[in-house]
């Protein structure tokens, strides 16, 4: 390339470059704009002017403050149709009557703060939530306590929204007629943190999504995920955990997703996974703990994903790896204490595996650096026998099993030789090692 | 009894055989930890030792030890001292030296290596309780063959193909029945025949606080519900015949034996 046109080529991108960030800085300016502080209050209380949360949002002007003291305030569906922000003192409950929606919010820039929200409706017909926001920006839900109510917090097309530090009681006892406590749909850039969300049909649900910062969740005890994501791309989800729940992190349809410093433990069953990815593509999986799940980790048919210094440990099989999946890097994760490492249902394996940490590893290290010099193949016959015969679990740990994979390892006849780790670790990482 | 399991316990002491037992446990045990492992992975690979080897060290040790005990026996036995006490503290003395040396063995690494988690440590205490069980069992199994046989190496010969059979040849053909009659609904056949062999039951006794994630998650219908709730106690049950059984059988064949 001439230099002129490289020179040409390096101004355009910069100038592109320079755009985007004025635009980011902009946005970033107009979310931090504060609104006046000195904004109009209106309080209600059971003994004040204002008894009813609906009276008061029909009385406020836009930019309000509505306060809204202890007591119960049982009004059906409370509808918020302008910017205001609501907070309450020492949790009103909002009743929902088992109507439908609790509070359902139509505008931009509203603020639900401190409620306890309860008694949406519960028939399938408009999929009723405590808290519902359609088709807006900028909302701000925050410290509620949400109960009895068959979806959670609902925010359908909604953008640049948090959904913060709520508490979602779930009373969900069948999948099919129960909800998610946070669901999102066709929505961009929200941020879900800090949420405690136990007894929904999923945790966190997120369907048609982009750009969401998800961080420092608890999902647990959901009849079906911990976080369930379908069709969304560029998500990022941290330091959530999520426990005994049918399945912990899902992850069906997506691609570019970022999935780090996570933990998910004890999902315990006949089809419970630490996590599952399946049609999930170039995504990365960094830094997360799976422990005690009967299946840590299943790719179906996931392509392109990297995933790097996992602890997998004391899980029933650590990977599951269906042969629609490929190109996927597994590197320098850890697997201690698992009964069994990798199951695959191929003789191939279009996958790498690098640099893990293996405890059944038993080879050398002559050159003393830290790799061993013989190849790691973390399928054993038994496992393949399970894949077929589910029943045989009758005989893990048996010394005839043993027998069994001392002799595949020896003189390899069924294991796929391809699926294995030329460079395996000698020591287990440090950052495993303090979680025995 | 007493006198009778003391005279036991320095004949067994004098023999060196359950001292040298322990010290491979103890080996065994200590090799692990070199290894690098985990506690639970520890307890994992000693779970295969110990159904292999307390089987088979247990009725040798103990039909050896008959044969051994035997001209002491007949000595007491022209004493007024009862039949049954005698046979009591053979058996006793036999399985307190073999339980005393496994739980040295298995259990000594953990005390200065530490017990570890919580889950770690209870899934030792299992173990160690289900090795303790092993060696009730043919500790008892070991009596009736040194009793009813009247040579050493035929006894001997029988003791090991018990274990044989037992600890490798029984799995074998549960295996076989899993995959070769894999189309017939065999989940509850194939339980209750796991059930049937003391290895084998001890083994699940072991899984059930070690590898729940494993036994409820590749499993059909009928075993999650067994590995679901309950499956302790019926774990138990096989091993407490297996007990009861074999040494109440020993103690006829001793009460009715020409010395």
């Amino acid at each position: 390339m001439p230099v002129t046109a490289r020179a040409r080529t390096m101004v355009l991108v910069g100038l592109v470059a320079a755009c985007a960030w004025l635009l980011a800085a902009w946005r970033q300016a107009a979310l931090a704009a504060e609104k006046p502080s000195q904004a109009p209050q209106l309080v209600v209380c059971p003994n004040c002017r204002l008894r009813k949360l609906g009276e008061a949002l029909a009385a406020a002007a836009p930019g309000a403050r509505v306060i809204v003291q202890a007591g119960l305030y049982a009004e059906g569906t409370v509808t918020v149709n302008k910017p205001v922000e609501i907070t309450g003192q020492g949790y009103p409950v909002i009743d929902g009557l088992g109507r439908a929606d609790v509070i359902r919010v139509t505008a931009n820039d509203v603020t639900i703060r401190a409620l306890w929200v309860r008694n949406s409706g519960s028939s399938a017909m408009g999929d009723p939530a405590a808290i519902k926001a359609v088709g807006v920006s900028r909302c701000l839900i925050e410290d509620n306590r949400v109960s009895d109510s068959l979806f959670g917090i609902r925010l359908d097309q909604a953008s640049d929204c948090v959904v913060r530090h709520n508490e979602l009681r779930g009373g969900a006892t069948s999948a099919s007629y129960s909800g998610n406590a946070i669901h999102l749909w066709n929505s961009q850039r929200v941020v879900v943190e800090g949420n405690r969300a136990r007894g929904w049909r999923d945790g966190l649900y997120f369907e048609f999504t982009r750009g969401l910062r998800v961080q420092g969740n608890l999902s647990e005890n959901n009849l079906r995920y911990g976080l369930h994501t379908m069709y969304s791309s560029d998500n990022r989800y941290r330091q959530n955990l999520l426990r005994a729940n049918q399945g912990g992190v899902v992850l069906m349809y997506s691609r570019q997703l970022t999935v780090l410093d996570n933990r998910s433990e004890r999902h315990w069953g006949a089809a419970c996974y630490g996590a599952l990815l399946k049609d999930l593509d170039a995504s990365r999986f960094e830094h997360n703990r799976f422990a005690g799940n009967s299946v840590a980790l299943v790719a179906d048919n996931a392509n392109g994903n990297v995933v790097a210094a996992n602890d997998f440990v004391q899980n029933g099989f650590a990977l599951r790896i269906l042969a629609s999946s490929s190109d996927n890097r597994f590197s320098g994760n850890a697997f201690a204490a698992n009964a069994f490492d990798v199951i695959t249902n191929g003789t191939r394996s279009d996958n790498l595996f690098a640099a893990n940490y293996w405890d059944r590893y038993r080879g050398y290290d002559l050159d003393h650096d830290g790799i061993g010099d013989v190849p790691y193949y973390p399928v054993s016959l038994f496992a393949l026998l399970l894949g077929e015969y589910p029943q045989a679990i009758l005989l893990l740990r048996s010394p005839l099993v043993s027998l069994l994979d001392l002799a595949e390892r020896g003189i390899p006849l069924l294991t796929p030789q391809a699926l294995r780790d030329t460079r395996p670790l000698m020591e287990r990482p440090r950052w495993s090692k303090s979680s025995d | 009894m007493i006198p009778m399991l003391q005279l036991v316990l320095r004949d067994l002491w004098r023999s060196r055989w359950p001292a040298a037992y322990g010290l491979f446990l103890l080996a065994t045990s200590e090799a692990l930890f070199a290894f690098g492992e985990n506690r639970a992975q520890a307890v994992a690979s000693l779970l295969t030792v110990t159904v292999l080897v307390v089987p088979t060290m247990t009725l040798a040790l103990g039909v050896s030890q008959c044969f051994d005990w035997r001209y002491c026996a007949e000595l007491l036995l022209a004493q007024p001292v009862r039949r049954g006490a005698i046979f009591a503290g053979q058996y006793v003395g036999l399985t307190l030296v073999l339980s005393l040396s496994f739980v040295f063995g298995v259990g000594l690494p953990f005390l200065w290596m530490g017990l570890g988690s919580r889950a770690a440590a209870q899934a030792l205490a299992v173990l160690l309780a289900a090795g303790i069980l092993l060696t009730l069992v043919f500790g008892a199994l070991a009596l009736l063959l040194g009793t009813a046989s009247e040579q050493r190496l035929p006894a001997l010969g029988r003791a090991f193909s018990l274990a044989l059979f037992l600890c490798v040849v029984y799995d074998g053909i549960l295996l076989a029945a899993a995959t070769g009659l894999a189309d017939y609904r065999l989940e509850k056949p194939l339980l209750a025949l796991a059930l049937l062999n003391p290895v084998d039951a001890a083994r699940l006794l072991v899984l059930l606080k070690l590898d729940v994630a494993a036994l409820t998650g590749y499993t059909g219908a009928v075993m999650q519900q067994f590995f679901g709730a309950g499956a302790q106690s019926v774990a138990l049950l096989p091993l407490a015949l297996w007990v009861a059984v074999p040494a109440a059988l020993a103690y006829r064949a001793y009460q009715r034996r020409d010395f």
